[in-house]
């Protein structure tokens, strides 16, 4: 049970005064992110559509980049993980970090290898 | 090596008063099952990639599968979605403000952003049986091929989607579903579509301002709709009339992005009910003054560690499902 909190946020260039008060503005910053996610996948601007960088749309690495932002601020703030100690923290994030890195990383090579069998093989699948 | 009660004498070392992780026993515990419950999620998600990347050309767009709000008609892409994520986030807040006020011993606080909480939950359950729901139903209909893909109509002159009832003919048929008293052996069939492919086929002869959109996604992002006399070459192909989405049939496209969409929102959602449960368990004990016996209010904390978690589950299913 941390009973002092740490009450600044963005590396410290927002410190607030109270845990209660904190927690509204990680709710702000929140709602923000995800409207501005919902934005953009409402609009999908062509500039970023059209983009690509290591092999997927600018768009889609904008919306995984915004969900880890997200992420990291649900489980330092809501989950207090930065009042935890380093141990602890590293401890439960490292872990399904390395472990889902891997999984996706083979698994994707997998699926776009699969997906050129398909495509250019002898394989007739759209009859 | 009791490890529920120790006593200040039992304090060493090797009586378990090292405690390296600063946390409790029970919050440890709860962080244990929470990576391993992200593991779990983690491999869904990327078994859903995997499906995606396999089929990244017919893949369905999102935007055009989840376009409905309750009470309203229309096309409306996201906004529902993007509401169920924030009243999740809401809820979140409210547990988080909960467990502040368990850390101060407010015990009226805690049973109010309790209380809150559990509608929270309770709402964004709903939204997600309604969601489920419509997506069963389905909306426009379909046609799918020997080849097991998905053909869908559109109007030629403002290329918004066609229903089937929009131009399919009406033939008289003798056609009746099966029952399980007179069908071959014990069997009996699901609900017939309200048009058989015949009548699809012939509607779409009829009618020139109707034109196929295949599932191919072009070099714009859009799904490939095809010339007039494209359309009809491809008609012949067609096997059966879907509506709606289920495990084996899926009106959308791909059946497996119904498979995924069934099997990780019902899992999330299935998380959240059990979150909803447990918070009102905890919501009673709060009640019953359990913790101001106690003399703390961890057990709030615990909970409040799993209702957050699935709040974070749901920020990765909902960019992965509805975003990219």
């Amino acid at each position: 049970m941390a009973h002092a909190h740490k009450l600044e946020i963005f590396r410290g260039l927002l410190k607030f005064k109270s845990n209660t008060q904190k927690i509204w503005g990680v709710l702000v910053f929140l709602t923000v992110v995800t409207a501005v996610e919902v934005a953009l996948g409402i609009t999908k601007p062509q500039s970023l559509t059209h983009s690509h960088f290591l092999g997927m749309k600018v768009l889609n690495w904008i919306f995984i980049t915004l969900t880890l932002v997200k992420a990291y601020y649900i489980a330092w703030d809501f989950m207090h993980l930065r009042d935890e100690k380093s141990s602890l923290r590293r401890a439960v994030v490292w872990t399904p970090i390395f472990l889902v890195a891997y999984l996706v990383f083979i698994l994707l090579f997998e699926a776009d290898y699969v997906y050129n069998v398909y495509k250019d093989g002898f394989v007739k699948w759209n009859f | 090596m009791d490890s529920t009660v120790t006593s200040a004498t039992e304090e060493n070392v090797w009586g378990g008063g090292n405690r390296p992780l600063g946390a409790s026993y029970g919050k440890l515990m709860m962080w244990f099952f929470l990576v391993s419950d992200a593991l779990t999620f983690s491999g869904f998600l990327a078994a859903y990639g995997f499906s995606r990347f396999k089929f990244i050309e017919t893949w369905p767009i999102a935007d055009q599968v989840f376009t409905h709000v309750p009470f309203f008609h229309g096309n409306y892409p996201m906004y529902y979605v993007a509401f169920m994520t924030f009243i999740l986030i809401m809820s979140s807040v409210t547990m988080v403000l909960a467990v502040d006020a368990g850390h101060k011993m407010k015990q009226n606080a805690v049973i109010w952003y309790m209380f809150l909480t559990i509608i929270g939950g309770a709402i964004f359950v709903g939204s997600q049986a309604w969601e489920w729901a419509t997506f069963i139903r389905g909306d426009y209909g379909a046609i799918e091929t020997n080849g097991g893909r998905i053909l869908q109509f559109v109007k030629a002159d403002t290329g918004e989607r066609a229903a089937l009832a929009d131009f399919a003919k009406s033939i008289p048929s003798e056609r009746v579903r099966d029952e399980r008293n007179d069908g071959v052996w014990f069997q009996k069939e699901g609900f017939l579509p309200s048009y058989s492919v015949t009548e699809v086929e012939e509607g779409l002869k009829a009618n020139p301002n109707i034109l196929i959109r295949t599932e191919v996604i072009n070099e714009d992002g859009h799904k490939t709709v095809l010339s007039r006399e494209a359309s009809l070459e491809k008609i012949k192909d067609a096997k059966m009339v879907v509506e709606g989405a289920n495990l084996v049939q899926n009106e959308y496209g791909s059946r497996l992005f119904a498979d995924f969409f069934f099997f990780i929102t019902g899992f999330h959602g299935f998380h959240v009910f059990s979150g909803v449960m447990i918070n009102i368990i905890i919501f009673f004990n709060v009640i019953l003054g359990t913790y101001e016996r106690r003399g703390h209010y961890e057990m709030v904390e615990k909970v409040g560690l799993y209702w957050h978690f699935v709040d974070l589950v749901w920020v990765f299913v909902f960019t992965f499902f509805y975003l990219v």
